[in-house]
């Protein structure tokens, strides 16, 4: 668990790590790159899950004010651990004490995960994960 | 520092690098001597709260500490487009980074200026391009930073130890072979940033070692390459096999760590680089030239300005040349200014074409020789892009039309 906190959302899970800076709109939380498999979805009260970061060191900013704003993720699931997406969570936390939670899971837990699927992340680092299509009751 | 026995600010920033040390797993903090700071670049509400926190809270930086590019052009004030709600807050966040003891060198290449680290230098730098280089050609260790940590290292003087602080995580991963190419591609700048997008889009962020390019390499090439790298991937350090520090040979590059992969960079693989950098076609209509992203380094402005000597631009195209400060007051020292402004070239300084609205591309596209730049655009303003050489940015700048296409090098 890397920023501890709590939220859950439907999962997205991107195929190529995204740019928050250059790649996302922060004011309606839309991936805006034109080369990203996803361009279009939109990352709002998500689980968003993608492999890394990428690209420029302003990224962190980016998701800090879609966090800040509402348009950013419930929380985020990464495959390795980033400093740029730790950053833009951690910073939001402590101006405003609302944190969007960042974990990173194992290849092979990762691996599993599935647009779709209904995923609530703890603060404890429990990662619950209902698959699209079944009962999250 | 954490306790707040250095005053609050200390503590937040410490706070922030102990929270990096975790995520990379550092086991000890290392001292660094000089910062680049990228959280000046106004993104919204969250980067200026934070900076006047820092302020507030009596932030200082303990060692030199330069400063990035803003939204602002505080020396061309009228050719930004932004509201003037978010002029005030960019510029109340400017002020707030000066404050706190920055350097205002509104620089996204600060290896440009006089002092500069030197091999083996830890430091902290933000801004992926000025990274790249810091590791890469200057051979100083600098990690991967961004808004917010990057000015809890200048207060704090300290970064986790990690990363490419280490020497064993300098070494290659992956090797790239440039295969033999005809003469004229190595002295066209727009082969290296060619490869840097290639590899970018390759390596991921493994550390890369380049093999096949000239030991006549400069540094604005050197510039490019991992400019484009570090945007299409998130290359932080690149070895260049017989030009960077660390790479006399490839066995130094690689070390004793196993390497990933080998790739080759075909004449097919650079011409798909050249394809995802240009959105339209030769003979397209341009409405403006963007060079200078990078910041156009003095030996830039020497290749430019002959080549200006006998061009009319087009009624239609704005010639944009993004630099900074610093190589400004050079190019006045030298008496060239004088011609840029008659010619109507806008020089742009403190902040970059592509970053804040600037460039009014309705009337066509724009043209770069920049990688970097050719990558970014098209989302950051919804503008076509086109890709190629100094020399066909002004030819085409001319004309007020892209007058070229793919490279004849690469043809075929």
């Amino acid at each position: 668990m890397l920023v501890a906190a709590s939220g859950a959302g439907v999962a997205l899970v991107l195929d190529e790590p995204l740019s928050f800076w250059g790649g996302l709109d922060a004011g309606s939380g839309t991936i805006i790159d034109a080369r990203h498999p996803q361009r279009g979805e939109v990352v709002a009260g998500r689980v968003l899950v993608m492999p890394s970061g990428r690209g420029s060191s302003s990224s962190s900013s980016v998701l800090a004010e879609a966090i800040r704003g509402g348009t950013g993720p419930a929380a985020l699931v990464l495959a390795e651990p980033d400093e740029i997406v730790v950053l833009g969570a951690l910073v939001v936390s402590i101006l405003d004490g609302n944190a969007c939670p960042v974990a990173v899971l194992a290849a092979d837990d990762y691996r599993r995960l599935q647009s779709g699927d209904a995923v609530s992340v703890g603060d404890g680092g429990c990662i619950e994960v209902h698959p699209a299509g079944t009962s999250t009751a | 520092m954490l306790a707040g026995d250095a005053g609050p600010a200390v503590a937040v920033a410490m706070r922030l690098v102990l929270a990096m040390a975790e995520v990379s797993r550092a086991e000890r903090l290392v001292e660094v001597t000089s910062a680049h700071i990228d959280g000046c670049l106004y993104h919204g509400s969250v980067g200026l709260d934070f900076a006047r926190r820092l302020v507030g809270d009596g932030g200082r930086v303990r060692i030199p500490t330069t400063l990035n590019v803003s939204s602002l052009d505080l020396l061309h004030p009228e050719i930004v487009d932004l509201d003037a709600a978010t002029q005030v807050r960019a510029r109340s966040l400017m002020e707030a980074y000066v404050a706190m003891g920055c350097t205002p060198t509104w620089t996204c290449a600060p290896y440009q200026l006089p002092s500069r680290p030197t091999l083996g230098e830890h430091v902290a730098w933000a801004e992926s391009n000025a990274i790249v280089f810091a590791n890469s050609v200057l051979g100083a260790r600098t990690g991967r930073y961004g808004d917010f940590i990057d000015i809890c290292a200048a207060i704090t003087g300290r970064v986790p130890y990690a990363g490419l602080h280490r020497p064993a995580e300098r070494l290659a991963r992956i090797v790239f072979e440039v295969p033999p190419l005809p003469p004229e591609a190595y002295r066209h700048d727009e082969l290296y940033a060619l490869i840097g997008h290639a590899v970018g889009r390759r390596a991921g962020s493994l550390v890369p070692a380049i093999t096949g390019l000239p030991a006549s390499v400069t540094e604005d090439q050197l510039k490019a390459l991992g400019a484009a790298a570090a945007s299409s991937g998130a290359v932080a350090m690149c070895h260049v096999v017989g030009v960077t520090p660390e790479a006399p040979t490839l066995e130094a590059a690689v070390g004793g760590r196993g390497l990933e992969r080998l790739e080759r960079l075909t004449p097919a693989v650079l011409r798909d680089a050249w394809r995802e950098l240009n959105t339209v076609s030769p003979g397209a209509a341009l409405s403006a030239v963007s060079v200078g992203t990078p910041h156009f380094s003095i030996a830039e402005f020497e290749r430019l300005t002959p080549l200006l000597a006998d061009a009319q631009i087009h009624r239609r195209v704005t010639l944009y040349v993004s630099t900074g400060r610093q190589t400004l007051a050079q190019l006045e020292l030298r008496g060239w200014l004088e011609m840029y402004r008659r010619r109507g070239i806008q020089l742009v300084t403190d902040t970059c074409t592509y970053i804040t609205p600037i460039i009014d591309g309705a009337a066509g596209a724009v043209m770069t020789n920049s990688a970097k730049w050719a990558w970014y655009a098209p989302a950051n303003l919804g503008v076509e892009v086109a890709f190629g050489t100094l020399e066909d940015c002004v030819a085409s700048a001319v004309e007020g039309r892209v007058v070229r296409g793919l490279p004849a090098w690469l043809d075929g």
